[in-house]
């Protein structure tokens, strides 16, 4: 077992030579001491409030509000009053209000990256140059639709929902603030968004992009709250719901609108397997096992957090991955070395040591590489286990950490059997450079996602979504125009 | 065609136990770890240890049919002390010119510690008869060059003689005696990673000590992409055998913020003990006066003009 | 506002109306209009003009025409090969650019109206660019064990004869599908009421679109067309603004099998686009 040491400070581990600390500055963003809840195009002071945090150090952000039922409705009633004049809006002018959400977004990203990253723990280098720019290309992509209907739905005569409530998790917040809104503005609804508890600072901070795209006032809401709110939400008048976050609340949604007709969306875990042949290319395959689960501390749905290598090559591939996984840069998320950030908050932490404690009592064996972690803030080293049984909890739970789980097949179908032996059904990978098996594996896997030869690739042109307990409809392309709109 | 002799000891091909073949790269995800390290931002000292490093890496390199003794001189002179206004600017690895004009670098070099490299083997096309190049040399090993750098035969590769190739470079490798031999790989022609990959396995197998990416003479010389592509073969021969090659990427790097992209990327895949002249060089000219400019800037806080560093 | 539709007034110029230097009397710079070839503006290589509303504009010769039929070919790949995303945005851009010039280019056609339409219509095309092989492609299931899918491409570089009216939306709607499609485009401006077609290409030139992508042509049609229509490096013309001439360009156009196009000077649809795009199938087994 390896040591992980604790320090008092934040920067990455030197090793060799040393880059010094490259941090970005937190100037461009200037935080409110208090936020309020933003509905009907104004803010509105809520009685109740809670301090959000920075995950690296726990120190405090803000005041935001805590969204009373009351509240909810307010803000539905805001979402119902816009709807007519919004929907009766020719699609063309609906599309330039997008295109302007999406040039404003685009021009402000830095401040929204650096807010992301403070806010909720992953590292600068990805909300730059990963979420940012894919959130200002969903509105850019959906605005292009909002006049088109016609072309995607052909004789079917579309016609919007009315208000959606949308509930979105921590671990991409502006991204799928993005994936809910660009959609359903697109197809003429309105909606009220909750952001997640933990992670609500640039889901009021794009309030202030609404502000200047000079949107009608109630076409987007935004209530801040904790589960509850969440609750408030999904009972309240709304004619759909859109929900990503775990299987567990997702169910619980499901079954609370039972019998009610309101149209609902889920997007729930995972527990992907990537799957490794002989015949891949080594190297950049061991990149995209590590991409996999350590990119955003493997807070991803989608994550490759099952490593089914073929067993001929199991040997070089573990002995890479260990090797890869020792120049991971695990620290300060505003750090522009940082590979791996903090974990977003005790809660997941504690989820995270409880699962690995459990994959050391059932026998399976630990590799951490050497780390120095922060003494303050939530962090968790890069983590592989191997020996690991199909039965193990950590073969079976999502962990939604950086913790990957190796297990072995010999042929296709036995990876193909493993893969699909999971409740979940929301990605998968496939390394080998042999085309026909490429789309024989593509087939055959039971996942609304198969990377080949990547992993953890997103584009609003592109289709994202589960089979089984990882939910159902799809955001992207323009299937994600479908759970927005009704038809003759 | 020439029978391959049998390999000299502790090296085998295939070099991997369980992988029957060289294996393959996948062009995006190469290109895209390449693209990701060269974001890695280095600053301060960190920065300042790295560009000291780049230079004593550096073979200051005049391949011309121009070059003349007196424009040798003045580049060797450059060599041993870059920036005459600083005597504590380190001097480079190496001296790098055609066969006609070691000697005087010899002469100019002489006690300095910056060695003299000779391109021989018919550079840079090694269009030539075996004899020929084999001749040049011996003659450029007799005339004092410590390291050659020599050229792969790229028409035997791309028409899969690869036992001429790896012929050549072991006969090579045996004319050099004493000095050490950096085989020039030439990957704009060779047209995909897989076969820069291929050519750097043979290469080190043939008992290269440094390979080479390119002989500068052609557009498209080093990038960060292939140079990640032979960094890890170098690691995969390493991992096997034990031995270490050395890497040398030539051409296109003009920049300190490039060479150090470079670095970084030596560093990450072969670890910090590959960051040193005697297994790490920069074919270079124009880049030693961008690294001292870079150098005056961390150290005055000002950025600086080109009118202030000799251009040899 | 200057005299209705076809008309030759001379477009008002910066300023106060009357003429000569008076007491606070600033004398305008006036605009010498230029052809738009390569991403540079430059003169005829005959060096002749002729007179359209008021103003001396460049008389294009058949060199010109195989000078930008040339810089199109040289400017396609690159559009081609950017994504969609890009290509979009870069069409969105010259909707912005050209929101920036409603006044001059209103003062050279028939209004504010006619701009807007365009501008709109830039916006329109731009949105479509990332969802043509969604919404004309896909995937085929085909009997047996091969993935088979079919992609749209762009056929390359396109010739436009726009019509005479509406000068600016009439050129705009001609040739916006084919950019969106990722082709390059050589288009004759409408011969009586050029001007706005040159003040279009400032706002492209401004707008990040590759050098050569958009090559603009003024001067006369019966002269021009005919050279655009022979060229065998051409691959698809919109003969919309032909009239007459139609007849005799397609059959020049059958030398190298162009594929001719014919629309409507006021027409938004996707298979504007699809009209210069070619569709092409890809197979490949599936198998362990």
């Amino acid at each position: 077992m390896t040591e992980v040491e604790k320090r008092g400070d934040r920067s990455p581990v030197p090793a060799g030579w040393a880059y010094a600390p490259a941090p970005e500055s937190t100037d461009v963003v200037r935080l409110q001491e208090r936020y309020g809840l933003y509905v009907g195009g104004e803010w509105l002071e809520a009685k109740e409030h809670f301090t959000t945090l920075a995950p690296r150090d726990e120190a405090p952000l803000a005041q935001v509000a805590q969204a009373s039922e009351s509240d909810v409705q307010q803000a539905v009633a805001a979402a119902r009053e816009a709807f007519p004049g919004w929907a009766r809006l020719p699609g063309s002018e609906r599309a330039k209000y997008l295109f302007r959400i999406a040039r404003i977004l685009a021009e402000r990203s830095r401040e929204f990256a650096v807010l992301e990253s403070l806010n909720g723990g992953k590292p600068i280098k990805e909300s730059r140059d990963v979420d940012l720019p894919l959130a200002a290309a969903h509105f850019f992509y959906y605005a292009g639709w909002a006049d088109k209907l016609e072309y995607a739905f052909p004789n079917r005569q579309p016609k919007p929902v009315g208000v959606a409530g949308q509930i979105i998790p921590w671990n991409f917040p502006i991204l799928m603030l993005a994936w809910k809104i660009a959609p359903a503005l697109a197809a003429g609804n309105t909606v009220v968004l909750k952001p997640a508890e933990t992670t609500p600072l640039t889901a009021l901070l794009f309030c202030d992009i609404v502000r200047q795209a000079e949107l009608p006032p109630g076409v987007i809401n935004i209530v801040t709250g904790d589960g509850s709110t969440g609750a408030a939400l999904v009972d309240s008048g709304v004619d759909k719901i859109a929900f990503t976050g775990s299987t567990e609340v997702g169910k619980a949604i499901q079954r609370r609108l039972a019998g009610t007709g309101k149209k609902l969306t889920l997007e729930l875990g995972g527990k992907a397997a990537n799957i490794v042949f002989d015949d891949c290319a080594l190297d950049q395959a061991v990149e995209g096992i590590v991409n996999g689960i350590y990119f955003n501390q493997g807070h991803v749905c989608c994550a490759g957090s099952r490593l089914l290598v073929q067993e001929s090559i199991y040997e070089p591939v573990v002995e890479k991955l260990k090797q890869r996984m020792a120049t991971l840069r695990v620290g300060d998320p505003l750090d522009k070395n940082t590979d791996v950030g903090a974990i977003n908050s005790r809660a997941q932490l504690e989820k995270i040591e409880e699962l690995v404690a459990a994959g050391r009592e059932e026998g399976a064996e630990i590799y951490q590489p050497p780390c120095r972690l922060p003494e303050q803030g939530y962090w968790f080293a890069p983590t592989v286990f191997t020996n690991v049984a199909q039965s193990y909890r950590i073969a079976q739970e999502e962990i939604f950490g950086p913790v990957l789980s190796v297990l072995t097949f010999r042929t296709p179908e036995e990876a193909v059997e493993k893969a699909n032996n999971t409740p979940y059904g929301l990605s998968a990978g496939v390394w080998t450079e042999k085309g026909s098996r490429i789309l024989w594996m593509a087939q055959h896997l039971r996942a609304g996602v198969v990377w080949a030869n990547t992993f953890n690739r997103f584009d609003p042109t592109s289709p994202f979504g589960g089979y089984k307990e990882s939910g159902f409809g799809r955001e992207g392309g323009l299937h994600g125009l479908e759970p927005y709109l009704e038809f003759e | 065609m020439a029978q391959a002799p049998a390999l000299p000891r502790g090296f085998e091909l295939p070099l991997l136990k369980r992988l029957p073949r060289i294996g393959s790269i996948d062009q995006v995800g190469v290109e895209q770890r390449a693209a990701e390290l060269a974001k890695r931002s280095i600053k301060k000292d960190a920065k300042v240890w790295a560009l000291e490093l780049a230079l004593r890496c550096c073979d200051l390199t005049t391949l011309e049919g121009a070059d003349t003794p007196g424009k040798v001189a003045a580049l060797c002179s450059k060599a041993i002390r870059p920036d005459p206004g600083d005597a504590t600017v380190p001097s480079v690895a190496a001296v790098c010119v055609y066969p006609n004009l070691i000697a005087p670098a010899k002469e100019r070099l002489a006690g300095s510690g910056v060695k003299v490299a000779s391109v021989a083997t018919s550079f840079p096309s090694g269009q030539s008869p075996l004899d020929v190049k084999l001749r040049e040399v011996e003659d450029a090993v007799a005339l004092g060059a410590d390291e050659i750098d020599m050229v792969i035969d790229r028409g035997a590769f791309l028409s899969g003689r690869y036992g001429k190739v790896v012929d050549e470079i072991m006969q090579v490798k045996e004319a050099c005696n004493d000095a050490h031999l950096k085989v020039i790989l030439e990957v704009a022609e060779l047209g995909t990673y897989d076969n820069v990959r291929r050519a750097s396995l043979l290469a080190m197998a043939a008992g290269a000590d440094f390979i080479k990416t390119s002989t500068g003479k052609l557009p498209g010389a080093a990038t960060l992409p292939v140079q990640l592509v032979m960094l890890e073969a170098i690691r995969d021969v390493y991992e096997e055998t034990g031995r270490r090659v050395g890497m040398k990427p030539a051409g296109g790097i003009r920049t300190s913020k490039n060479a150090i992209q470079y670095l970084v990327q030596v560093h990450e895949t072969l670890g910090p003990d590959w960051l040193t002249p005697d297994l790490y060089r920069i074919g270079a000219s124009s880049l030693v006066n961008d690294i001292l400019m870079q150098l005056r800037k961390e150290k005055t806080g000002a950025y600086q003009s080109k009118d202030y560093f000799t251009v040899d | 506002m200057t005299g209705g539709v076809g008309s030759t007034e001379p477009p008002r110029s910066g300023g106060a109306g009357s003429a000569g230097a008076g007491a606070g009397n600033r004398i305008p710079v006036k605009k010498t209009y230029k052809l738009y070839i390569g991403g540079a503006f430059p003169r005829s290589e005959s060096g002749r003009t002729y007179e359209a509303q008021g103003q001396n504009v460049a008389l294009a010769s058949r060199k010109d025409v195989r000078d930008a039929v040339s810089a199109a070919r040289a400017g396609q790949p690159k559009w081609a090969g950017a994504t969609a995303y890009s290509r979009g945005q870069v069409l969105y851009r010259v909707a912005e650019m050209m929101e920036a010039r409603v006044p001059e280019l209103a003062a050279l056609c028939s209004g504010e109206n006619e701009v807007h339409r365009a501008i709109d219509r830039f916006v329109w095309y731009a949105g479509f660019a990332d969802k043509l092989s969604q919404v004309l492609g896909g995937t085929n299931p085909v009997a047996g064990p091969y993935f088979n899918f079919t992609i749209p491409e762009p056929t390359g570089v396109v010739a436009v004869i726009a019509p005479d009216d509406p000068p600016l939306l009439g050129l705009v709607s001609r040739i916006a599908p084919a950019l969106t499609g990722g082709n390059a485009v050589v288009a004759l401006a409408s011969e009586t009421q050029p001007l706005v077609a040159i003040e279009l290409a400032e706002a492209i030139a401004t707008s990040d679109v590759p050098a050569g992508v958009v090559n603009l042509l003024t001067g006369r049609r019966a002269e021009l067309a005919p050279w655009l229509a022979s060229h065998m490096d051409v691959n698809a013309i919109d003969v919309t603004g032909a009239g007459g001439l139609r007849a005799e360009l397609e059959v020049a156009a059958a030398e190298n099998v162009k594929r001719v196009v014919s629309g409507k000077a006021d027409s938004q649809s996707l298979y504007e686009i699809s009209a210069f795009l070619e569709l092409k199938t890809v197979w490949h087994p599936i198998g362990v």
